[in-house]
């Protein structure tokens, strides 16, 4: 009995070896050689995307397999968004990846680096409309000139506002804030109706959340967050401390709801869509998925700098086929299709998402929703923050840039921006 | 440990008697190897064959796929104290460990105690309520604390609130580190219950009458006949609970998340993180390889106790 336990729980901490035992040797499945083309049989692809993605990817899918019904087949995972690298790359270790492999566009780097992805560029310079294809999105998953994988879902943060408490607080809500101490003006005003309705809701314990809500206002600023390279941080910037010190000042004055504090990214829509929050720094995907009601009325504003300019966080994921696939020339089929004008306008346009084409960017369905339209232009000066350890440093509940937040914010505020600082530069250039 | 046993009193007698005994011990002793083998296989290919690989693993810079990996060592071991978040980890799981272990052997020896005394009347019922968190699966347990701690859908914030009080559940360190050992409590008291009962039930009642007669009272027959007799059972789940205590990982995986600011960060854990989020897998090998050592050791130690209580207690 005791033995058994031990046992079990040497097995515990061992048993990524039993996972890595597998993985010694293999290398990257050389695409042209393999695939099975789409005659005969029908082919069945495994596919794996974050949850955060699962209305665009299901719908994607859905229509696909209806389209072929026959010969190919694409079952979709999702992943909870939390575990989806540590999923992956557990699966890689012991090359069990799916067939089509779809990823955080910021992780786009560490995966083509990782070797997870099999190389498109041919694939790629293929397509009529290669160069319409969304640059931000491309880039982070092109390392030493080859592109491993093509966009998948748009995604930009704005701040989104409730109308309804504006008017209960004598706000003008088509006059939304343009600086983000006006934003801590009128989120105090709304924090003062009292009766559970707060000001501000941040998703302050979920590092990738805060790099896509807060980094647009440091932007926004005149500042920088990183070198080009993504191997200094920059975040010690006067920029960086004046919009961390209006959300901290938010904090300690009570206008941010206080469980903005634990809020680790699950339900970071469920303040505002409940009508008690007067902010929330969200998606462009929340637009699709939350209902308004007669608590809620969506506005939508960019976010702004400390003292006025927007900028928004490029975001959303991007898809490519896995280095050890052996179904790469039925999962382009998918990949192709995914990017067809038909396929971006029907599916995804027409529900409201962005498409990753530059090309169809102004389309009718976008034209009748001014807030889409509103999307579909602040990507034009939006930013995607490019580091092989993105991840590492700013999604990574114990990394750095958590800390450094959660400091800055909850804890003494700015001035502890320097020697946290100093620890996001460490983690960017750790090996 | 049963086959070294069987073993080894044949092979001292056959020193001392003739040919035909030893050449029939020699028959016992293929024999006890031959129904040990199917254990022994197992132990192998799911113990021995792993860790071996492990520790390997943990000399190397070993990638996630693709190329070869190459030798890091003795930088992999030599680099984990400087490794922060694993020394705090190993404090805070020792701090951890401590504190279930009392709880949970208190509790449980209660629970046992209150079954045990209530015999006749509803000790079924009774020992079916305690038990039955056990059949909860670890990670389902904490999810479902997850659901009852959470402010904006759980019930327990909104009861609380009636009578004005509030707690931050899973914000604060310490109400953290609370939670998790009441979760851990609710999902395994019961199963020491089961343990200790055992144990009490073994104690011949004579010793309680003999007590009685002596003018003992219920305290005093507590302390100089319960818990003396009861020893190898208490040592026996001291050294599962210490166990399952240091390679701590689900509970605070799912609860905590290891927050609020890495207060609840176990040694597991930072290996899972050095490992799948930061790709050092020989790095996290190496860690593996170390708390693999410290366990054996622990363990080593906790077993000799128990043999010396077992001697004491015959």
């Amino acid at each position: 009995m005791i033995r058994r336990r031990v046992l079990a729980s040497i097995l515990g901490t061992a048993a990524a070896a039993l996972v890595l035992a597998s993985c010694a040797g293999g290398g990257s499945a050389d695409p042209a050689s393999s695939g099975t083309g789409a005659a005969a049989d029908p082919v069945t692809l495994t596919m794996w995307t974050r949850s955060v993605t699962a209305t665009q990817s299901q719908a994607l899918v859905d229509a696909f397999n209806a389209e072929h019904e026959g010969t190919i087949k694409v079952e979709l995972t999702v992943v909870p968004f939390q575990e989806y690298l540590q999923k992956v790359s557990a699966a890689a270790s012991g090359k069990n990846l799916p067939d089509i492999l779809a990823a955080n566009v910021i992780d786009g780097p560490n995966y083509a680096n990782l070797g997870l992805w099999a190389d498109l560029t041919d694939r790629i310079a293929g397509l009529d409309y290669a160069d319409a294809l969304a640059p931000a999105h491309l880039a982070s998953a092109t390392v030493g000139g080859k592109t491993y994988a093509v966009p998948h879902v748009m995604d930009a943060s704005a701040l989104y506002y409730n109308k309804v408490l504006f008017r209960a607080a004598g706000l003008d809500p088509e006059a939304p804030p343009t600086t983000l101490q006006e934003v801590a003006d009128d989120a105090a005003k709304i924090a003062a109706l009292g009766d559970g309705i707060g000001g501000l809701y941040l998703p302050g314990n979920c590092g990738g959340c805060l790099a896509f809500t807060v980094f647009p206002s440091i932007w926004a600023s005149g500042g920088t967050v990183m070198n080009a390279e993504g191997t200094e941080a920059t975040l010690d910037s006067a920029e960086a401390s004046s919009v961390l010190g209006i959300y901290h000042s938010m904090w300690t004055d009570g206008s941010m709801i206080p469980e903005s504090r634990n809020e680790d990214g699950s339900t970071q829509n469920t303040a505002f869509e409940s009508g008690t929050a007067g902010f929330a720094l969200l998606g462009s995907k929340a637009l699709g998925t939350i209902a308004e009601n007669d608590k809620l009325e969506i506005g939508v504003a960019p976010i702004p700098g400390a003292d006025g300019g927007t900028s928004t966080f490029v975001g959303g994921d991007v898809i490519g086929i896995s280095s050890t696939s052996k179904n790469a020339d039925a999962a382009w089929t998918f990949l192709s299709w995914t990017l067809d004008e038909k396929t971006q306008l029907d599916i995804f346009a027409k529900a409201g998402f962005m498409p990753v084409r530059t090309d169809l960017a102004n389309n009718e369905y976008a034209a009748a929703d001014p807030r889409v339209v509103l999307f579909n232009s602040l990507v034009a000066d939006g930013q995607t923050p490019y580091s092989v350890r993105f991840f590492q440093t700013f999604n990574d509940p114990q990394g750095p840039f958590l800390s450094l937040v959660r400091d800055a914010v909850f804890g003494d505020g700015p001035s502890t921006l320097p020697d946290n600082n100093a620890a996001v530069t460490a983690s960017l250039q750790a090996s | 440990m049963t086959t070294t046993g069987a073993v080894a009193p044949p092979r001292r007698s056959a020193l001392r008697s003739s040919r035909a005994s030893t050449a029939r011990s020699r028959r016992a002793a293929w024999r006890a190897w031959l129904y040990a083998a199917p254990a022994t296989a197992v132990l192998l290919v799911l113990f021995v064959v792993p860790l071996g690989l492990a520790i390997w693993m943990s000399l190397f810079d070993w990638p996630l796929l693709g190329r070869a990996p190459e030798l890091n060592f003795p930088e992999n071991y030599t680099s984990i104290p400087d490794n922060e978040l694993f020394m705090r980890a190993v404090g805070f799981t020792v701090r951890y460990t401590v504190i279930i272990a009392v709880v949970l052997l208190v509790l449980s020896l209660g629970l046992a105690l209150l079954i045990q005394e209530s015999k006749r009347r509803s000790s079924g019922v009774l020992r079916t309520a305690f038990f039955l968190p056990v059949v909860t699966g670890l990670t389902t347990a904490a999810l479902l604390f997850v659901g009852l701690l959470s402010p904006s859908a759980g019930p327990i914030d909104d009861v609380l609130g009636w009578f004005g009080v509030q707690v931050d559940f899973l914000g604060d360190p310490t109400m953290a580190m609370v939670s998790t050992v009441v979760m851990m409590t609710w999902r395994f008291a019961g199963f020491y219950m089961v343990i200790m009962l055992t144990g009490l039930q073994a104690i011949p009642t004579e010793l309680y009458e003999a007590a009685a007669l002596d003018g003992a009272s219920r305290w005093r027959s507590l302390r100089s006949v319960t818990i003396p007799l009861l020893r190898p059972t208490l040592a026996l789940s001291a050294v599962l609970i210490v166990t399952g205590g240091l390679v701590a990982f689900e509970q605070f995986y799912v609860l905590t998340r290891g927050g609020p600011d890495n207060s609840t960060v176990t040694m597991v854990m930072t290996i899972f993180r050095e490992a799948f989020s930061q790709f050092h897998l020989g790095a996290a090998a190496a860690l593996s390889v170390v708390v693999l050592l410290g366990l054996v050791l622990l363990n080593v130690l906790q077993l000799r106790l128990v043999r010396e209580d077992d001697g004491a207690a015959s």
